[in-house]
């Protein structure tokens, strides 16, 4: 995390000066911003910039700036990200470099751009905004800085432009995954999403799903909480409802060649909710024959998980018993810079990691997943 | 297998109200009127379809009628062979679901009036929570104190998907009279459905539905911490019922570090989040979600850090485990004596207590 304190512990420089140079490490979770409100009308089709000048976005929530619940910080980011040159957090490649990609050793990195046209309840917009910024990660980022690798977000509410989007990217190298937010209409095993995994898989691409989106439904099943903690710590609720609903609706029974991506939604919950599903699966399964597999397994084979924000237990060896349970080989390495609850890389892992655990965390696992060498 | 000690507290059952015309002697006439007149039918809530696998084990599958509604199967499946002292009621019937505050309330007293009369007056054994009209807090606050004065109600009871989430000021009143009255506070799986029920919409399974509730008692607590509840009610006990509680430490794992991120949002919290559910939640033994293993169990109760935190419940009739093996594998027998025995004690104040009626 990076939040605002007093007096500053200088034991992060002295940590690196302890391990020497940085070892290389792929980073799966990075906010590219748009530096400007107009960033995109290079993008868009001319009808698009007076609709946005005059209606806005109008996502499925009601504020027309902002979000519903304040972040803890501007922007949700690191009050020491703002670039020199203007701009919010995460907009300026240069200064990401200078802050980030460099310092950390960070030799794979996966842009999920957030500000997107997902969550528009007009879903035209949604798709023109969507490819928009679709072409404005490989110009702006992607194709300047190789490491740097982009994800295709689509209209999430409507199955076939997004599949269409997906398709007009497939065999782009600048790309390595399909991205949706775990908020949505529906759950996202309904099949009103299905056009998406059958186009993902067609195109050979995980499809990541990271935390967050608007949807019009409640973060809790209870109606709406009061703080932003509270959707903070319900993020990771969401997630574990989405892969039961994925798992459940038969997705990797009909695409088994799938691979999914947790993002920044905790990986704590996985071996529960597994067990959680075997368990109810046993009594219920009359209810969804088309699953031929007990849940967990389908979880197991089809599923990845970044891992920022870190799950941090008291014991050190609770960590490490929780990482067995899911397997050392399925978690990715993420910082989520420049938000504000970034995972510092060279405190994450506590010691008493294997070299091969270790370098499957940091780099080894993104590399095999996403097919870069 | 891990078997059970003389003596315990089964913290979990639930008796079915056979129909709703069995509440119509406890209903006044105007109310009896309503049922009969606007053919009102069974309040059977989709939590528990009454012929799903998951609401009734095969073996204690009444040949008619709804599992759970006969008091001589409740004996001789849960109560007898469990060797309890006493067995907690929690009953199930789907009153909070409608959407009149008026017509909930009505079938809440009716509720409570049944549960005592055929239920607590016909075995000594049983205890009761009283279910309240969530809805209208000042409805709740008189019914509590109501039913409160048959010291065999041991807590109130409510449902952990509602109108809204149970941290809010608004139900702090609610938990006022329960801790003045030295009531603890249950909150068990099950919606009234007036949210969808997920915090992603509605899905299409009954098994999503339940699979679910381990999500909704995991907000339900967030809201419950950072709201401040534990501030203001610092004895108050809380018990998570059929919530599963294999997901506790990871999601207290995330909660903890969000909260030392952001806590100056919530300056009331006094304590961290782990502390606060150390002393004042509490969390049924059924359903386990885990396997089997005791070497696995065993870590995950290592995990959670306390071994205060769990209370004996067979669920019954619901279908958790099979024969008499309501106790996971691999308890040590310190930890079966605080899971049956010390820990109830320590969480219902009542059991302590004579169960003559005060006059009212």
């Amino acid at each position: 995390m990076n939040i605002q304190v007093r007096d500053r512990p200088k034991e992060a420089a002295s940590v690196q000066a302890k391990t020497g140079a940085k070892t290389a490490i792929a980073d799966c979770d990075i906010h590219p911003a748009r530096a400007t409100k107009t960033e995109l009308y290079p993008y868009l089709a001319k009808r698009w910039h007076a609709h946005l000048e005059t209606y806005d976005k109008r996502p499925y929530h009601g504020m027309m700036e902002g979000p519903p619940y304040p972040k803890a910080q501007p922007n949700a980011s690191r009050r020491d990200a703002y670039p020199p040159e203007g701009g919010p957090q995460g907009s300026s490649l240069s200064f990401m470099q200078k802050q980030h990609l460099d310092p950390n050793n960070v030799v794979l990195g996966v842009l999920n751009p957030l500000a997107t046209g997902q969550g528009i309840r007009n879903h035209d917009l949604a798709a023109a905004i969507c490819s928009a910024v679709n072409d404005w990660q490989i110009e702006k980022w992607t194709a300047k800085d190789s490491r740097l690798k982009a994800s295709i977000v689509v209209a999430n509410e409507d199955g076939p432009a997004a599949a269409a989007e997906i398709r007009k990217r497939a065999g782009d190298k600048n790309f390595v995954q399909v991205l949706l937010l775990s908020r949505n209409v529906e759950p996202l095993g309904q099949r009103r999403y299905w056009p998406i995994y059958q186009a993902a898989e067609e195109a050979g691409l995980p499809v990541g799903i990271h935390a967050f989106g608007f949807g019009g439904n409640p973060i809790t099943a209870s109606g709406w909480p009061s703080f932003y903690i509270e959707e903070m710590v319900g993020h990771s609720q969401c997630q574990q409802t989405v892969l039961a609903s994925l798992v459940l609706e038969g997705v990797f029974e009909r695409h088994p060649t799938l691979k999914m991506i947790m993002i920044e939604a905790g990986f704590g919950w996985a071996p529960s909710l597994a067990w959680r599903l075997d368990k109810t699966f046993e009594r219920l399964h009359s209810e969804v024959p088309h699953l031929k597999r007990k849940p967990s397994e389908y979880i197991s084979d089809h599923i990845w998980w970044t891992t920022q924000p870190m799950e941090d237990p008291e014991r050190r060896d609770h960590l490490f018993e929780l990482i067995d349970w899911i397997g050392w080989d399925k978690l990715l390495f993420a910082t989520d810079y420049p938000h504000w609850d970034y995972d510092e890389p060279s405190r994450v892992l506590p010691p008493g990691v294997s070299d091969a655990n270790r370098d499957a965390f940091y780099l080894g696992n993104a590399r095999k997943l996403y097919g870069i060498s | 297998m891990t078997s059970p000690i003389a003596g315990g507290v089964d913290c979990d059952l639930h008796p079915a109200v056979p129909h709703l015309t069995s509440l119509l002697p406890y209903l006044n006439d105007y109310w009896r009127d309503q049922v009969t007149t606007r053919g009102m039918t069974d309040l059977v809530s989709q939590s528990y379809p009454s012929n799903s696998p998951i609401t009734a084990r095969p073996d204690w599958r009444p040949p008619q009628g709804k599992p759970g509604s006969s008091l001589e199967d409740m004996k001789k499946q849960a109560l007898d062979p469990f060797k309890v002292s006493y067995a907690i009621c929690n009953p199930l019937y789907g009153v909070q679901m409608v959407f009149s505050e008026d017509t909930a309330d009505a079938f809440c007293r009716a509720l409570n009036d049944w549960l005592a009369k055929e239920w607590l007056d016909r075995d000594e054994r049983l205890r009761g929570s009283i279910v309240i009209p969530t809805q209208s807090v000042e409805k709740s606050v008189a019914e509590i104190e109501r039913s409160a004065c048959d010291k065999r109600f041991v807590q109130v009871l409510m449902l952990v998907m509602g109108d809204m989430p149970l941290g809010k000021r608004v139900y702090w009143p609610i938990y006022a009279a329960a801790e003045r009255h030295g009531l603890a506070i249950g909150i068990h799986a099950g919606s009234n459905y007036h949210n969808p029920p997920t915090s992603v919409g509605w899905g299409s399974y009954h098994i999503e539905d339940y699979v679910a509730q381990a999500t909704a008692f995991q907000t339900q607590l967030t809201s419950l911490i950072v709201e401040g509840v534990f501030a203001r009610h610092p004895a108050l006990k809380m018990v998570m019922l059929e919530s599963g509680f294999t997901w506790l430490p990871p999601f207290l794992w995330r909660l903890h570090k969000f909260w030392r991120g952001i806590r100056m949002e919530t300056p009331w919290v006094d304590r961290a989040p782990l502390e606060i559910v150390r002393s004042n939640i509490r969390f049924s033994l059924q359903p386990v979600d885990a396997p089997g293993d005791p070497e696995t169990l065993n870590r995950l109760f290592d995990h959670m850090q306390s071994d205060e935190l769990l209370l004996f419940s067979t669920d019954y009739p619901h279908w958790q485990f099979e024969g008499d093996n309501a106790l996971p594998e691999g308890l040590s027998p310190g930890l079966v004596r605080k899971i049956m025995i010390d820990n109830p004690h320590a969480t219902y104040g009542r059991l302590k207590q004579s169960v003559i009626k005060e006059a009212s």
